[in-house]
């Protein structure tokens, strides 16, 4: 038998990895798990707390000592629940398609059209980013109030039609689609519009996809003024309805954590639908074109 | 099919002035290749004829009519660019197809068209796919054929090639020139590449700085450079230009040798420029213009450039690919005369 011996490569490539490396993957591992729990803790107990009895709801055991579905049945039995989960339905999936037309056609114009005043219009768009939604309630409403929209879907619906955000976000993904698209349609025969909706808007999907998500969570979360702008409890949406369970002596916590959890569902259901556009978009800008 | 005039065409962008009055008549079923160095005015002369930048002045006349004041999809052309331009969330169909979408034609029709093209350019088994399956060669064989789906009147391509590798590119400058032959539509075709201009084209439009330089035929561009500018730019390596006084038809050259040139087409008296291609300049020609070092060499297979140091600068002329002269050695380098041009030194035309 001959020995060889190993070269000096051979030899790095089985030197084990060094121990930092490992203590560094150990402690990278430890700090996502610890967000993880953070993250999955809250969720974790509202669903723990929907299927508590009321007396146990101030007890802080993760798994309940006798777990009952009675809260559900309540919650779902009860007729305003279910209007304020068809008014969020609503109120939330057309806001959402608002969106997605408006910003995109205003992001898509500001983009890829040259006219006078295109980068004032720009900056006031996104300066109303910086006025907090505090501040805007009162003429949100004196609005509401004067063209007679308070405690309508409209009322509720109007301020979120369009942001500045979604307006910004699109902008910024249309600067990614070559303008040879866009001529090659003009040339093609296409008016503006026909271009925007065949050529450019299926290009921008990640970024709808992104869209639609904000905006659809931040509709259906929504409190502060839905419950401003609606006065009668059948106009109420899940947040504001869930704010109101319970009693002048009580909140009924295991009712409200009933109705949050069931109200999760659409959201995660949003977020299944359009993730893959989402992730999609990422793959596909890695790749070379 | 159509023709195509340009009449006193110019451009500005605020003062700045790009395109200054060009004319140009293009015949019916012509190859016409614009070419130049880059911010010539070629590409913005082509997006001005598609209708994608608007004239500053002058008029553009596409069969016969005069289409300035019409929308791109008005003046029945089609434009190939750079970056292919198809749509990638569509399939390859659907690219060929959208040429198609304006148009009132029936169904059927459509269909056969799409079907008729695709086997023109060879694409009959990738009608189905998406463009990120498709080669460079195959995708922009996809926009050519989404462009002649509707068979314009002008077909407007502006550096299509440039994208592609030097393999690639000779192929499709082969498939380009082929189909131009089948279909005979009248083509505008815009490049940076003298390359590209002289084999495709049944003319050449070689423009600097927002004017045409010359217009002519490749062989006319190369073999009567109208000045100095274009006897650069065409050919490859770059013709010699040796300074020089003309009296007559001899030319004094500034480093002493003296020689016979063609007759001019004016005479004159002082300072010109003698040009000769490396082409037509060899070592120990029978005629003798200078004498030089080689100072390195290019073989090139059956010829070699040697890079000769004159008294009139450094010069490249052609050698035996075989029996090349060794760097150092010193040679004679002569043209025929009818080879050599003359240029006037401070305007830089033509001067034979």
């Amino acid at each position: 038998m001959v020995d060889i011996a190993p070269t000096s490569d051979a030899l790095l490539m089985a030197k084990p990895a060094p121990r930092t490396q490992n203590l560094g993957q150990i402690i990278r591992w430890l700090l996502l798990f610890i967000g993880g729990v953070i993250m999955i803790m809250p969720i974790a107990y509202m669903i723990s707390t929907s299927l508590k009895w009321p007396h146990e709801v101030y007890n802080v055991n993760l798994i309940p000592e006798e777990p009952t579905i009675d809260n559900y049945i309540f919650v779902l039995e009860d007729g305003r629940f279910y209007w304020w989960f068809v008014n969020s339905i609503i109120i939330a999936t057309i806001t959402t398609i608002c969106n997605l037309l408006f910003d995109s056609l205003v992001g898509y114009t500001l983009c890829k059209f040259r006219f006078p005043g295109r980068t004032i219009v720009f900056i006031a768009i996104l300066s109303t980013l910086m006025i907090p939604t505090e501040m805007l309630v009162i003429p949100w409403y004196l609005m509401s109030q004067s063209f007679g929209w308070l405690d309508s879907y409209w009322g509720i619906m109007f301020p979120g039609l369009m942001t500045a955000f979604g307006t910004f976000l699109m902008k910024q993904f249309f600067e990614s689609v070559p303008d040879d698209f866009i001529e090659a349609a003009r040339i093609d025969g296409l008016n503006e519009l026909q271009i925007w909706w065949t050529v450019a808007m299926p290009l921008v999907k990640p970024a709808l996809a992104a869209l639609a998500i904000f905006v659809f969570l931040g509709n259906w979360t929504a409190f502060l003024w839905p419950l401003i702008v609606t006065n009668s409890v059948d106009m109420y949406t899940i947040p504001v309805g869930l704010s109101g369970f319970g009693d002048e002596a009580d909140v009924a916590w295991e009712l409200i954590m009933t109705g949050a959890a069931i109200s999760t569902i659409p959201t995660l259901v949003v977020f299944l639908i359009f993730q893959r556009f989402i992730i999609r978009g990422v793959v596909m800008a890695g790749l070379k074109g | 099919m159509a023709n195509l005039a340009l009449r006193k065409l110019a451009k500005s962008y605020g003062s700045i002035e790009v395109l200054h009055g060009i004319s140009l008549d293009v015949a019916d079923g012509e190859f016409v290749v614009f070419v130049g160095p880059s911010g010539c005015g070629k590409s913005t002369t082509l997006r001005m004829i598609a209708g994608l930048e608007e004239t500053s002045s002058g008029i553009i006349e596409i069969g016969g009519r005069e289409v300035n004041n019409l929308e791109p999809k008005e003046r029945d052309i089609a434009m190939v660019f750079q970056n292919y331009a198809i749509y990638p969330h569509m399939s390859v169909k659907k690219n060929i197809a959208f040429g198609l979408r304006s148009s009132k034609m029936p169904k059927v029709d459509k269909e056969k068209r799409i079907q008729e093209v695709a086997g023109i350019l060879d694409m009959v088994d990738l009608l189905d796919r998406k463009p990120d399956q498709l080669s460079g060669g195959q995708r922009q064989r996809v926009a050519i054929g989404r462009a002649m789906v509707r068979n314009p009147a002008v077909f407007l391509f502006d550096e299509p090639l440039s994208n592609l590798d030097a393999q690639l590119r000779t192929q499709m400058r082969l498939e380009i020139k082929k189909l131009h032959q089948r279909v005979g539509n009248t083509i505008i075709f815009v490049t940076h590449d003298q390359v590209e201009a002289m084999t495709m084209a049944d003319r050449i439009v070689i423009m600097k700085d927002g004017h045409i330089q010359q217009v002519g035929t490749p062989a006319e561009v190369f073999h009567k450079p109208a000045n100095t500018f274009v006897a650069r730019f065409i050919g490859a390596p770059s013709m010699n230009l040796l300074a020089g006084q003309i009296d007559g038809t001899t030319v004094s050259l500034d480093a002493g040798q003296q020689l016979t040139v063609p007759t001019l087409v004016q005479t004159q008296s002082g300072g010109v420029l003698l040009g000769v291609r490396p082409d037509d300049l060899h070592p120990n020609s029978a005629n003798p213009i200078l004498a030089g070092t080689v100072t390195l060499r290019e073989p090139l297979g059956p010829e070699t450039l040697i890079y000769v140091e004159t008294p009139s600068g450094e010069i490249i002329a052609k050698a035996d690919g075989r029996m090349p002269p060794a760097v150092g050695e010193t040679v004679q380098l002569g043209a025929d005369p009818e080879n050599l041009h003359v240029f006037d030194a401070a305007s830089g035309q033509a001067l034979t």
